[in-house]
């Protein structure tokens, strides 16, 4: 008996040593722990817009839900009001040159960072040089080369101080522009663009970690990140328009599984989630709590356009028109995303109007046309020389595992060979394998997809040129690469769409990509929690809601 | 006693070290890379971050920096979570899933030995049939079958228990079932096969001759014996629980480090592919280690060599 006594004991003792080990990691999150003042007893929000972030660095990320954290914790020179629109921001003034080469910008007197401390233009200029430079690694560095001098920068040629931005005094500063950009503002408007503190984001990798030194001059300010769990915020007192700000705390939980989403949604644990299982859409839709956000942004598929036979127009052409997009959208997507006829998404504002009613689609999409376009595609085929499609080589249809990329998958595969007699297999990758194959142009035919980073036409056409790092379709056209350079270089608003438009045109003509549908996406939202709004960028904003007693 | 400690302690280390090459050879040669993105970045900025996170030399190199650092206490900087390093992530994850896992394999070992035992001794009978049923569904069924089913029928219909996150002993419930269900299933089949073989040896028929109790006839002598099995499989396990579960922990969400194996290895961040693997070798030899000194505790014909 002792002995088993011992037995028992040791196991025991080995079970506590680990249970024990539990004591100090602290898993349970109790947002009112560190609130500081300031926050009242407004009901707690809760809402779940993606999984944990890579980081919450407004220069260093890259997605769209850390684009959301940034918007609460950070303000740039401008911002977006409900309806999208930029109005200034941290600005009290901004004046631009005729030439639109130069910025002359004035910062509000009364903006502060959260500990209290001033916002100047060195913040400004110390941020905008930093996301610029290639040793900070911003994704988005890019998005500098419309400031002088900033293409430099980024590609690493120049120092970031040669940036083209100069103080003026404290609250002034001046921008110049290597050519016009009528989309400027909504660039400012961006987190890369956001000021952050020098003092301890210098040589401090870890300063998002950590509330002390996580210091922003949004309307919000973080309390607690408890990674893998949530994000949590409040009121930013110092914040210049504090009043308005929700006196809630606001909770973003960070789940990854669509059933955890679900489920906490249903039993009243979150008042918000984004991105909906699609099995389970067809039910929700029917509930009056249901959203859809429509995106600017385009889902597509890209042509190897240097491999046999998707070096044929033609063939390319055959199909992009034999893809049947209400279908896909109605019975595979199923997010309320809109087929698409043109790669420059619905959305993207030209004036008062759209690109794309300006410009209109390049194929009809609707679905009475559907057969008219396949007739289309089979003559295509035929004059390539694969009439019926004889002769096509099987190809592969290459794509990331995923269950809705799976589904279009199938959906195309069976639209080509039902339509036009041409066999493809399809073959799924695994998400960094398949980040690497689209550039390496190790493909044939691979989904794709591009959301704009701005309202403007450039970012979804920019990226077809010759040289773009994303140009995976591997396309190659001098005439479309010079429409591009002219467009940039163009001061006049009309004549730079004008010109846009016709980039457009010869894009569609030679389609290096099939485009499939504008992007929608999906949240559930409870009735009680109002002042919410989201832009088509896919920003959600939560800093003015209330919640009331359901 | 001592010297086999020694021994075995010095096999662990050879093991560790192979497991490490092994690990380093085989994430080196999947494609794919850290710093890829649906944004190309440009070479400047590519060259910025090999060159910040040391991937710019040899790949010898980068394996001889990495156990160097190792031998340090140093796992390294992640290249996914941004301004974390491996020991923050790896020691702030473990205790919450080892707390979680430790408190499941004492319900798996404690309510399955019991089960087990149970079914035994009824052989045949509906109480034995009843639990047979239990532990093949047990084993049957996938995790994240019961994480799911348990979350909508206590979660969502019932709304008796929370769903996400460990905050309060409550929120415990569920995850701890989920975790435990397929072990204790296990154990209690287990159990009950070496019960059953324990129970007909000949120094039972002698001891129930003798007119010893059916209670200490079970627990005195036959459970000595039928426990070695179930020791054999608790050592392993409890390496693998405490490490945490990459369904429990994303369908609760739950910041252990079970997820974190998964999640390194698909973004391919290679100081945390390093380190979880190593961390979960030296747990998994030393766990074996333990076992087989239990084993000369509970079995003291079992020579240590």
């Amino acid at each position: 008996m002792k002995k088993i006594l011992a037995t028992i004991l040791a196991v025991a003792m080995l079970a506590t040593t680990f249970v024990g080990c539990g004591s100090g990691g602290d898993t349970g999150s109790t947002p009112d722990a560190n609130q500081p003042e300031g926050s009242t007893s407004a009901p707690e929000i809760s809402v779940c817009i993606g999984p944990e972030p890579e980081t919450l660095d407004p220069a260093l990320n890259k997605s769209v839900d850390g684009a959301c954290y940034a918007i609460h914790a950070f303000e740039g020179i401008y911002k977006f009001d409900e309806n999208g629109n930029t109005i200034p921001g941290q600005a009290e003034k901004v004046e631009v040159s005729d030439d639109g080469l130069t910025w002359d910008i004035t910062l509000r007197d009364d903006i502060k960072w959260s500990d209290g401390e001033p916002v100047t233009v060195d913040d400004f200029i110390y941020s905008w040089q930093r996301a610029a430079s290639p040793e900070t690694a911003s994704d988005y560095a890019n998005l500098f080369d419309v400031i002088e001098g900033g293409a430099d920068v980024y590609q690493g040629n120049a120092d970031p101080s040669t940036l083209g931005v100069t103080k003026v005094d404290d609250t002034h500063m001046t921008v110049k522009l290597a050519a016009p950009c009528p989309y400027f503002d909504k660039l400012l408007a961006f987190p890369v663009y956001y000021p952050v503190r020098k003092d301890v984001v210098d040589g401090n990798d870890g300063w998002t970690q950590d509330a002390s030194t996580f210091i922003g001059n949004g309307p919000m300010m973080l309390t607690n990140w408890s990674h893998k769990e949530s994000i949590t915020y409040v009121k930013n007192p110092y914040y210049y328009d504090a009043d308005k700000v929700t006196d809630s705390t606001l909770k973003f939980v960070l789940l990854e599984d669509d059933n955890a989403k679900m489920a906490a949604y249903d039993n009243g644990e979150l008042d918000y989630v984004f991105q909906l299982p699609i099995d389970e859409l067809d039910a929700l839709k029917e509930r009056e709590d249901f959203g859809t956000i429509n995106e600017i942004g385009t889902y597509y598929l890209a042509f190897q356009t240097e491999k046999e036979p998707f070096n044929d127009p033609r063939v390319r052409k055959a199909l992009t028109l034999a893809i049947d997009r209400n279908y896909i959208v109605e019975t595979v997507s199923k997010q309320g995303e809109v087929p698409a006829g043109a790669i420059v998404a619905a959305k993207v504002t030209e004036g008062d109007s759209t690109f794309r009613e300006v410009g209109g689609d390049y194929f009809s999409v609707k679905p009475e046309d559907y057969e008219k376009n396949v007739e289309e595609a089979k003559q295509l085929l035929a004059e390539a020389g694969y009439p019926n499609g004889e002769g096509f080589p099987t190809f592969e249809y290459t794509t990331n595992t995923a269950t809705l990329h799976l589904g279009v998958a199938e959906a195309l595969q069976n639209m080509w060979k039902e339509e036009l007699g041409i066999e493809c297999k399809i073959a799924q990758q695994e998400w960094n394998v398949f980040l690497a194959t689209r550039p390496a142009g190790t493909f044939e035919v691979a989904r794709d997809g591009w959301i704009a980073d701005y309202d403007d036409p450039l970012t979804f056409l920019e990226i077809f040129k010759s040289d773009n790092g994303n140009n995976d379709c591997h396309w190659k056209n001098a005439e479309f690469d010079a429409l591009i350079d002219q467009a940039k270089a163009e001061s006049d608003s009309e004549k730079r769409f004008e010109i846009l438009h016709q980039a457009e045109d010869l894009w569609a003509e030679e389609m290096p990509g099939a485009p499939l549908y504008y992007y929608a996406d999906t949240y559930m939202k409870k009735p009680n929690l109002e002042g919410y709004w989201d832009s088509p960028l896919g920003y959600k904003f939560f800093m003015y809601c209330t919640k009331t007693a359901e | 006693m001592a010297k086999y400690v020694c021994k075995r302690l010095g096999y662990a280390i050879l093991t560790i070290f192979l497991i490490s090459v092994i690990t380093f050879t085989l994430m080196n040669l999947i494609p794919g890379g850290p710093f890829l993105s649906e944004k190309a970045v440009t070479p400047a900025t590519q060259a910025a971050l090999e060159e910040k996170y040391g991937l710019n030399v040899s790949k010898p190199e980068q394996y001889i920096n990495y156990m160097s650092g190792l031998l340090q206490g140093d796992l390294g900087v992640s290249l996914k979570q941004k301004g974390r390093t491996a020991n923050d992530i790896i020691f702030s994850t473990f205790p919450v899933s080892a707390r979680l896992g430790g408190i499941s394999i004492l319900v798996a070992l404690v309510v399955g030995v019991s089960l087990g035992s149970v079914a035994a001794m009824c052989r045949g009978k509906w109480g034995d049939q009843l639990i047979m049923v239990v532990s093949t569904l047990g084993i049957a069924v996938p995790s994240f079958v019961v994480a799911t089913t348990l979350m909508k029928v206590f979660g969502v219909e019932l709304k008796w228990l929370p769903t996400m996150g460990l905050s309060t002993p409550i929120h415990y419930i569920l995850p701890v079932f989920t975790l435990a269900f397929y072990p204790m299933a296990y154990i209690t089949r287990l159990m009950r096969s070496s019960m059953l073989d324990a129970l007909n040896q000949d120094y039972i028929r002698t001891a129930r001759a003798k007119g010893v109790s059916k209670f200490k006839m079970l627990f005195k002598h036959a459970l000595r014996n039928a426990i070695i099995p179930i020791i054999t499989y608790a050592g392993p396990l409890l390496a693998f629980t405490v490490s945490g579960s990459f369904v429990v922990e994303k369908i609760y969400n739950i910041p252990g480090l079970g997820r974190e194996f998964i999640n390194c290895i698909t973004g391919r961040d290679y100081p945390m592919v390093m380190s979880t693997t190593i961390f979960l070798a030296t747990l998994l030899v030393l766990m074996n280690v333990v076992v087989d000194i239990l084993y000369k505790i509970v079995d003291p014909r079992i020579k240590l060599k």
